[in-house]
């Protein structure tokens, strides 16, 4: 069941989809990567930042305890990256990590378990004033330990196959607890000292990040680069002009179809382009506080007017988006199947019949041509095009929508904040696949649940989702959770599942795509044959 | 003289305090705060409790008449607080775009004043010659083309001659190397936007030195010089020219004030780390500190730049001084 869930493939339409041949080449050392990033940085604290903008420059200067492997990222294959090896007790509650003894901070201090100890505890139990973004994902974390320097150890709850993705994560940077000791939980934030593969030269805020090669990396013969500028460029536009002339050879995030096309187009086989299922989905979240989206019907009505099948086709050629899905990443083993999919409303290949229904249920709801505003968010890449979209979708059925398309700010402060909406964009953005986790989303109890419901019968069925020990009984309890979730109740309506596509200077070998663009950003599995 | 300076300069005072009340409530009245967008932007999980967390540190839930304070307090000592995004020093972010952005500005009017001062010039002397029409024509074509748009046109000049050439295509460098370390680097960076925005600086410039010129080769003076038979290229040089530049001057200055902290579009298109891009990203990341710091940064500038105009003005005419 273990190598089912971690090693399920992504099928045809994953990853590599048109790289070039897969023969296996000899990496090559020396050179310096050239990379562009559209987001900015934050801070340097992989625990309480969320944005790519930190993942792409800062990654190469940190390690973790286990890492989704950078040579194949497109399933949950986990390795160790500072331990050796780690095991599970047959009862699924401790896990045992025994970590290297030649590890060494770029200061030279030599890395122990107490580094990792110290580094999860300010992860899963920060001191009272500090943040971290991700402790809610270790809630199954009852304590942990590091008996000598080369074992650590963490006691669970309860067995949970969202623990291990979650120990993954890319942004769990291990710190050196001499750093922590003597400058505080805050020094990350300004600070770098890691153990990674690359050693921090110099940041200049806005411009770029530049590291270079550390010869004391754990990874033999790794990594390839003499060193990497991460080159700040905020908008599309310089970004694919600085592949076309060669200013930067990769931007990790994506571009839409049309930007391939065009490099493509003008660079012919010295551009690569490698595709992917990516690890994000937008939906539509009705206002259950708002009538008549306290009615199920209605609900079920926006879900049933959209052409999921029919948008894949199209969307995809003008946006990030393409698959269709549910909650769950598609294709991963907890998804639902084509055949499973067809089932829940919105879904059925039968458009016309689906949107029948949906003018049956406004009616019996009362609620035929509806008039609504559509909160959205002023990003075009796949916001405004899928919010544009719905909108076509839902005017089907004899919805009047009002689009409002609101900058971040804006966006979030209605979102989150004032819940002035009646239907809005929301999103689920993860970075390792790790569906029992990401589905939390959908609970009404969720800090990131803006739908504005309660629902005792939800979170009872997540609950048991959470615990559930074995992959069949995970399996059959997500179909009763999508089901519920996406049909019965119909909380909130799935679009597409975005679709990650990057394409970059041929001569940049060694990286493969993932499903998320967070993940496999050390950087030391990538060469350049120039 | 002295008395005109210190006045100017005391009332450089009731405007920068003027500009500081405004832009601090109005950036307040905007919804949206900076700890949502920092850990929740992304659409991955964010803790409601982390949030809250975010917004104690950064001040958010003091009253507005503290942050306000706060503010004025800092900006009395020139201290413009820390950024609410980065948490460095909002002065030392401003520092490190403050050369770029000067540079650019510096050789935008570099390439305004070549372009203007003698176009302006050969359109007043032949007025109403193909030579006058065909410098009106570019100086309407100045003003009527965004210097963003005639930045994308360059670039993309740029990648086809270069493809053309020599079979690769060139775009300019995107990461700044100061002018001291690597000067065909730099230059090679920042002619290209120094040309997109000093061209457009230039037309308007032209326009002015036109109309300057012409109405002071009407004057009397200009009259006696001709009877008196000096040489027009004499008149124009030394009588008319320096009377004519008064207006110019103040464009000018206006303009180059503009330019510190205005090439919010260009410097995006040409991905330059200037004050200009840090002035929208701190727009569109409610960072409150970095934009109040930013803006009365601009506002410095300008009424600097205006006291110096002021005294130029004083200085090619002494009339001023004494009205």
């Amino acid at each position: 069941m273990r190598t089912k869930m971690w090693k399920f493939a992504l099928g045809a339409v994953a990853a590599a989809a048109m790289t070039t041949g897969a023969v296996a080449e000899t990496p090559k050392s020396g050179g310096t990567l050239n990379f562009v990033v559209g987001s900015k940085i934050p801070s340097y604290d992989g625990h309480i930042e969320t944005t790519f903008g930190m993942i792409h420059p800062i990654s190469p200067f940190y390690s973790l305890l286990i890492r989704v492997n950078p040579d194949n990222p497109s399933e949950n294959d986990f390795q160790c990256d500072v331990c050796s090896s780690w095991d599970a007790s047959a009862d699924g509650l401790t896990y045992t990590y025994k970590i290297r003894d030649d590890v060494k901070f770029h200061d030279g201090t030599p890395m122990t378990a107490q580094d990792v100890l110290a580094t999860y505890n300010k992860i899963v139990f920060p001191p009272e004033g500090v943040a971290s973004s991700r402790k809610a994902f270790y809630k199954m974390v009852k304590s942990m330990s590091a008996p000598d320097d080369t074992t650590f150890v963490m006691n669970l709850e309860y067995p949970s196959g969202a623990y291990l993705p979650a120990m993954a994560s890319p942004f769990n940077y291990i710190y050196s607890k001499k750093d922590l000791d003597e400058h505080g939980m805050n020094w990350h934030q300004k600070n770098v000292n890691g153990s990674g593969p690359f050693k921090f030269v110099q940041h200049q805020p806005g411009a770029f990040v530049e590291g270079v090669k550390y010869d004391g990396y754990h990874h033999e013969g790794r990594p390839y680069l003499d060193g990497f500028k991460a080159i700040s460029a905020p908008k599309m536009s310089a970004r694919v002009q600085a592949i076309e002339g060669d200013r930067a050879s990769i931007e990790f995030r994506a571009f839409p179809p049309k930007q391939r096309d065009d490099l493509v187009a003008a660079l012919g086989d010295k551009i690569t382009v490698q595709e992917s299922d990516w690890n994000c989905v937008l939906m539509a979240t009705p206002n259950h506080e708002r009538p008549p989206f306290d009615d199920p019907r209605v609900r079920k009505a926006l879900t049933l007017a959209i052409d999921r099948w029919g948008g894949s086709e199209y969307l995809s050629k003008i946006a990030i988006v393409k698959t269709v899905g549910g909650i769950v990443f598609p294709n991963h083993p907890l998804a639902a199947t084509e055949e499973e999919l067809v089932q829940i409303a919105g879904y059925s290949k039968d458009l016309e019949a689906s949107r029948e229904e949906a003018r049956r249920l406004l009616k019996e709801a009362g609620a035929e041509g509806l008039k609504f505003t559509f909160n959205n968010r002023g990003v075009d890449q796949p916001y405004r095009v899928v919010g544009t979209w719905l909108v076509d979708q839902w005017k089907q059925v004899g919805l009047e929508v009002d689009q409002q398309v609101n900058p971040s700010p804006v966006f979030y402060d209605i979102l989150r904040k004032t819940g002035e909406f009646d239907v809005s964009i929301d999103f689920n953005c993860q970075s390792v696949i790790n569906p029992i986790a990401d589905v939390s989303k959908f609970l009404p109890s969720a800090g990131n649940n803006y739908a504005n419901f309660e629902d005792a019968e939800i979170e009872a069925l997540y609950d048991k989702l959470a615990r559930a020990g074995t992959f069949e009984e995970q399996r059959a309890l997500m179909r009763e959770y999508e089901t519920m979730v996406l049909n019965d109740k119909a909380t909130q309506a799935i679009t597409l599942w975005w679709y990650k596509i990057n394409p970059y200077r041929s001569y940049v070998k060694g990286w493969k795509i993932a499903p998320s663009h967070y993940l496999g950003q050390q950087l030391d599995q990538i060469w350049l044959d120039k | 003289m002295w008395q005109y300076v210190f006045k100017r300069l005391l009332l450089m005072i009731p405007t920068v305090l003027g500009a500081a009340f405004v832009i601090f409530f109005m950036l307040r009245a905007m919804p949206g705060d900076v700890c949502e967008l920092k850990l929740g932007g992304e659409g991955a999980y964010v803790d409601e409790a982390q949030i809250e967390l975010c917004r104690e540190q950064q001040g958010l839930n003091d009253p507005l008449v503290v942050q306000f304070t706060n503010f004025v307090g800092g900006l009395a000592v020139l201290d413009f607080g820390t950024s609410m995004w980065t948490g460095r020093k909002v002065a030392y972010e401003m520092g490190l775009r403050f050369e770029l952005s000067l540079q650019v500005a510096i050789m935008a009017t570099i390439v305004s004043i070549v372009i203007a001062i003698p176009l302006g010039t050969l359109s007043a002397v032949y007025q109403n010659s193909w030579i006058d029409y065909f410098v009106r024509s570019i100086a309407v074509a100045g003003i009527a083309v965004p210097s963003f748009w005639l930045g994308i046109l360059i670039l993309l000049a740029l990648l086809s001659v270069s493809d053309a050439l020599t079979g690769t295509r060139w775009t300019p460098p995107i990461d700044y190397v100061p002018l001291w370390k690597d000067p065909a680097y730099n230059l090679s960076m920042l002619i290209w936007p120094a040309l997109a925005t000093g061209y457009r600086y230039s037309a308007v410039a032209t326009r002015m030195m036109r109309s300057a010129l012409l109405e002071v080769l009407r004057e009397d003076y200009v009259r006696t010089a001709r009877a008196k038979g000096l040489t027009e290229t004499l008149i124009v040089n030394r009588h008319a020219l320096k009377n004519a530049l008064l207006p110019v001057v103040t464009v000018i200055g206006i303009e180059f004030a503009f330019l510190m902290g205005g090439l919010v579009v260009t410097e995006q298109v040409f991905n330059l780390n200037g004050l200009g891009r840090l002035l929208v990203d701190s727009v569109t990341q409610v960072d409150y500190t970095m934009t109040q710091g930013i803006v009365m940064l601009i506002v410095l500038i300008f009424v600097f730049t205006n006291f110096l105009v002021d005294i130029l003005y004083a200085w090619l005419d002494p009339r001023i001084r004494y009205s």
